[in-house]
């Protein structure tokens, strides 16, 4: 650890949401690298700027907002110099320069000083009553004019000033907003849409007047009035201008930075001068300035990545989605919405209603969404307008919303915004909306991740990730941090599954502290996330070289069995193609009674499963069904489960193939190869389909002439069929496309990602092209399978019932009798 | 008074694994951490009672292998946010033994 003196010094320069952000997440990476100064202007800690339109409403206190106290300074010894301004950077000696003339050095600089409402600049602008909306100082003087006043004008019909107006009204005032064009919020909205906003918000007692220019701020010691270009006049006591917000730059162009519209910055959020690094609303980033926050993570990430030396990680640029923070009226718009030549529109407008849906599709993908009085579906709209899908197969139902998607699953359910907060959100874990939503203001919340930590929604199947994050949406108003597209393995990474797997390979890395120092793994030995999936990584990559680190499995493929919620566990031998005999049968049953298992079972995948054998018995239970000539059923395992299969042709009247001999065919040449999650197959007879083939894993379905291979169906968490993958006319080439199918998802299928998320994330086309149509390849990897079995079909419960291995996993270490 | 008790060699533990010690008042979970200190917890997790010795070693601290609580081998605090402690005993190697103090009103409850 470095000490106080040879640290480095980093200083910040404005102590708002995305400097701050960028400590905490530089703490997070480097806690010990830097001595941190942060100077902000205003004389409070780093609060949510978000939320000062439900503070002045009276819905929010300035307390509530507040993300980060004095206290978090001190106990991170961080010095805070609140109600100081920087006003030079001095780039030859390293310095910043307050304004009360104090020099304080640095060798790394962060300028995070954000924006500044644009003034108009017209006659009587700095009249007492004349005010911006940018921060805590602003809204306490509109509060306090709201006591005293009865008139107030905003100037701007944008995002900004309806949230102004609407607080003014809301605390008893006669608000008129005036707008410079006919479409309020016309960079979100569309005017169909800006129009029923017009209309709700006139409903509520606000006026418009609208197009309007206006011309001057009338009054002698204080506001009375605005005129407008048409020579009328409106009284006025309080105006607040709210016409955008223009990048605070200015330190930073004095200091000779490169600006345009903002603070120039690279891919890693660096000024022309490397020593200095901006982020936030004062930055331009590939052309682009943002004046929203979620945008202000991804950029806190990569710069908090770049100054702990890690130096990975890029901003690519975000797309960001927007919603109106005035209770009551739902609207949500993101993307790029103007017409155009080769865009197309699919618009649903219900006036009695009040629902304006618009989603614009530009080459089968989502560019734009706008909605009016139903948002519920805007997260959803948005997630895939930011990952780029291609949504031309659910087209006709698009408009509707996910929830008539007929996604059967527990992700089907699909209205946050209507549910009481006794409604349970997460069922594994039982946490109710109410909880959530309390959780994400009381401990102020951001992130999908925050939430699982805190309340565990989310955190077991996460089935609910999608509901989640619309409480999320929800509850922060468009503006939370969705989770980045490409994620983190775990926690203990900033790297990705598929960079792992890349560098594995790359670096020939066959170990895993060997993947986590060239990695730069933050943690010391990973954690229960990534130590099973690096290890099946390494497993994968390396079969026949790779020794599997027992430490590093979950307890149930460490003992080849399943552990119950009393610490007992379950076997179920393997049923070939859940094909049994009377002697197996009745060496099951002896087995039962000998050890006094409690239940016996017959499970969905064909199989038989007991239940409640203690852990010392499982050796000896393995013993009796290894006699009797059975093995593992790998019921356990990340890896192949079941065949299940119907009787086919040697007993069906309607059989057309022998789809439980090629049942058995497959699970004999399969069993055993461990895959990044469960897999399971089925073999159909006939396209009555009895095994069910069609929500499998891989599913085969027998016809006359053939053999139909389909995959990627899901009867879980999610109900999905099959899709169709190839038809091919022997046995032989059906096992081989199979094989090939399962190898390419062993490769590139990330750790627990099932067969159909892997197919969603690759693409149906791309994973047919490499195993049916690409003949080589489809044979590469079947090679490559064949391969990895040699060393993978051992059964491991003749390993360790008969020959010793792992003795000690079973047996405890000393049983004491104590006194 | 401390009193010790030898249960075993060192090696017998697998490095960021766990053993179980059999007592009348339950089972005790003696883990070893990559750099060979050893802790011993009472076997089950504050939250629903998983067998902590089932579960993956990292650092110093274990995953519960039923709900993913995350326990302080050191403490038997569970890592916050989660809430919940587990009851600790004192546990030391030396020349490659491992001895165990059993709390017997811990061990007990």
């Amino acid at each position: 650890m470095l000490d106080k003196v040879t640290k480095r010094k980093l200083v910040v320069i404005g102590n708002g949401m995305a400097g701050i952000r960028t400590v905490e997440a530089l703490l997070e990476r480097a806690p010990d690298l830097y001595d941190i100064t942060v100077f902000g202007s205003e004389p409070y800690g780093n609060y949510n700027r978000i939320l000062l339109s439900p503070v002045l409403a009276g819905e929010k206190t300035v307390d509530d907002i507040m993300l980060n106290t004095v206290d978090w300074y001190e106990d991170n010894n961080i010095t805070l110099r609140k109600g100081e301004t920087i006003s030079m950077i001095d780039r030859r000696t390293c310095e910043v320069v307050t304004d009360a003339g104090d020099r304080v050095p640095y060798d790394r600089l962060l300028i995070a000083t954000g924006s500044n409402p644009i003034m108009l600049p017209l006659p009587g602008k700095e009249l007492p009553g004349v005010i911006g909306f940018r921060d805590i100082y602003d809204v306490d003087r509109m509060i306090k004019a709201s006591t005293d006043y009865r008139n107030a004008v905003v100037i701007g019909g944008g995002l900004l000033g309806l949230e102004a107006a609407n607080g003014l009204m809301k605390r008893g005032m006669n608000v008129t907003v005036v707008h410079l064009l006919d479409t309020l919020m016309e960079r979100q909205l569309d005017p169909v849409a800006g129009g029923l906003l017009r209309k709700s918000l006139e409903e509520r007692g606000m006026v418009f007047k609208m197009p309007a220019q206006t011309q001057a701020i009338l009054g002698e010691d204080r506001v009375t009035g605005v005129r407008f270009g048409d020579g009328t006049e409106l009284p006025a006591d309080l105006v607040v201008m709210a016409v955008g917000i223009r990048p605070n730059f200015e330190l930073a162009k004095k200091a000779g930075l490169y600006c345009e519209r903002g603070i120039v910055v690279s891919d890693t959020m660096q000024t022309y001068d490397g020593r200095i690094y901006a982020v936030g609303e004062c930055v331009q980033h590939r052309r682009q300035t943002y004046g929203l926050v979620a945008p202000l993570f991804d950029q806190a990430k990569v710069c908090a990545n770049h100054l702990a030396m890690k130096g990975f990680a890029t901003y690519d640029g975000s797309v960001t989605s927007t919603k109106l923070k005035v209770t009551g009226i739902d609207l949500f718009s993101a993307g790029d919405f103007a017409p155009g030549p080769d865009k197309e529109e699919i618009v649903l407008q219900d006036a009695n209603r009040g629902v304006y849906k618009r989603i614009i599709l530009k080459d089968k993908k989502i560019v734009g969404a706008v909605l009016y009085g139903d948002t519920i579906d805007g997260p959803w709209y948005f997630q895939h307008l930011r990952d780029g899908t291609d949504v031309s197969h659910m087209r006709e139902r698009l408009v509707f919303g996910a929830a008539n998607l007929g996604d059967g699953g527990v992700s089907g359910q699909n209205s946050v915004a209507a549910m009481s907060d006794e409604t349970e959100i997460c069922g594994c874990n039982g946490v109710c909306k109410g909880a959530i939503v309390k959780a994400i203001s009381d401990k102020k919340l951001f992130t999908l991740d925050d939430v699982r930590a805190h309340t565990k929604a989310s955190s077991s199947c996460g089935s609910c990730t999608g509901l989640v994050e619309q409480v999320l949406a929800f509850t922060l108003g468009g503006d939370y941090s969705a989770a980045p597209k490409v994620k983190p393995l775990c926690k203990c990474t900033d790297h990705s599954h598929d960079d792992v797997r890349r560098v594995i390979v790359e670096q020939q890395l066959k170990t895993i502290p060997a993947v986590m120092r060239f990695m730069e793994w933050k943690t010391l030995n990973g954690c229960h996330s990534c130590r099973p999936a690096l290890n099946y990584y390494l497993l994968a990559t390396w079969p026949g070289e790779y020794r599997d680190d027992q430490q590093s499995r979950f307890i149930n493929e460490r003992v080849h069995a399943n552990i119950q919620k009393d610490g007992t566990y379950s076997v179920v031998p393997r049923m070939w193609g859940g094909v049994t005999t009377p002697s197996e049968l009745r060496a099951i049953a002896d087995v039962a009674e000998k050890f006094n298992i409690p239940t016996v079972k017959v499970t969905g995948g064909q199989r038989i499963d007991l239940l409640g054998v203690k852990k010392e018995d499982l050796p000896a239970v393995w013993a009796d069904l290894n006699d009797a000539g059975m093995v593992s059923g790998h019921a356990y395992a990340k890896g192949l489960r079941t065949v299940k299969t119907c009787v086919g042709s040697e007993w069906c009247r309607f059989g057309t193939q022998d789809s439980t001999g090629l049942g058995v065919k497959l699970e004999k040449f399969m069993w055993g190869s461990w895959t990044p999650a469960k897999v399971k197959l089925g073999v159909s007879g006939c396209p009555r389909n009895c095994a069910e083939a069609t929500c499998k894993d891989v599913g085969v379905v027998c016809v006359d002439s053939g053999y139909e291979i389909h995959f990627a169906g899901a009867a879980g968490l999610h109900i999905k069929g099959t899709e169709f993958l190839t038809k091919v006319e022997t046995e032989d080439e059906t096992l081989e496309v199979i094989v090939a199918l399962t190898q390419l998802y062993r490769e590139e299928g990330w750790y627990l990602e099932r067969m159909y998320k892997w197919c969603d994330r690759v693409g149906l086309e791309q994973i047919r092209k490499r195993v049916v149509d690409d003949v080589a390849n489809r044979k590469a990897l079947f090679a490559r399978f064949a391969h990895s079995q040699q060393f993978a079909q051992t059964d491991p419960w003749a390993e360790r019932a008969s020959r010793g291995v792992d003795r000690n996993e079973f047996a405890p270490l000393a049983e004491l009798e104590l006194a | 008074m401390t009193n010790w008790i030898e249960i075993g060699a060192l090696d017998d533990i697998p490095r960021l694994g766990s053993r179980v010690v059999r007592t009348p008042g339950g089972n005790i979970a003696v883990f070893r951490t990559e750099s060979d200190e050893v802790f011993a917890l009472d076997d089950r997790c504050p939250h629903k009672g998983g067998p902590l010795s089932q579960g993956i070693v990292h650092n110093k601290r274990v995953t519960c292998p039923l709900h993913n609580f995350v326990i302080e081998l050191a403490s038997g605090q569970a890592v916050a946010p989660d809430e919940g402690c587990t009851h600790t005993h004192p546990a030391k190697v030396e020349n490659g033994i491992v001895w165990l103090s059993v709390r017997q009103a811990a061990a007990v409850s």
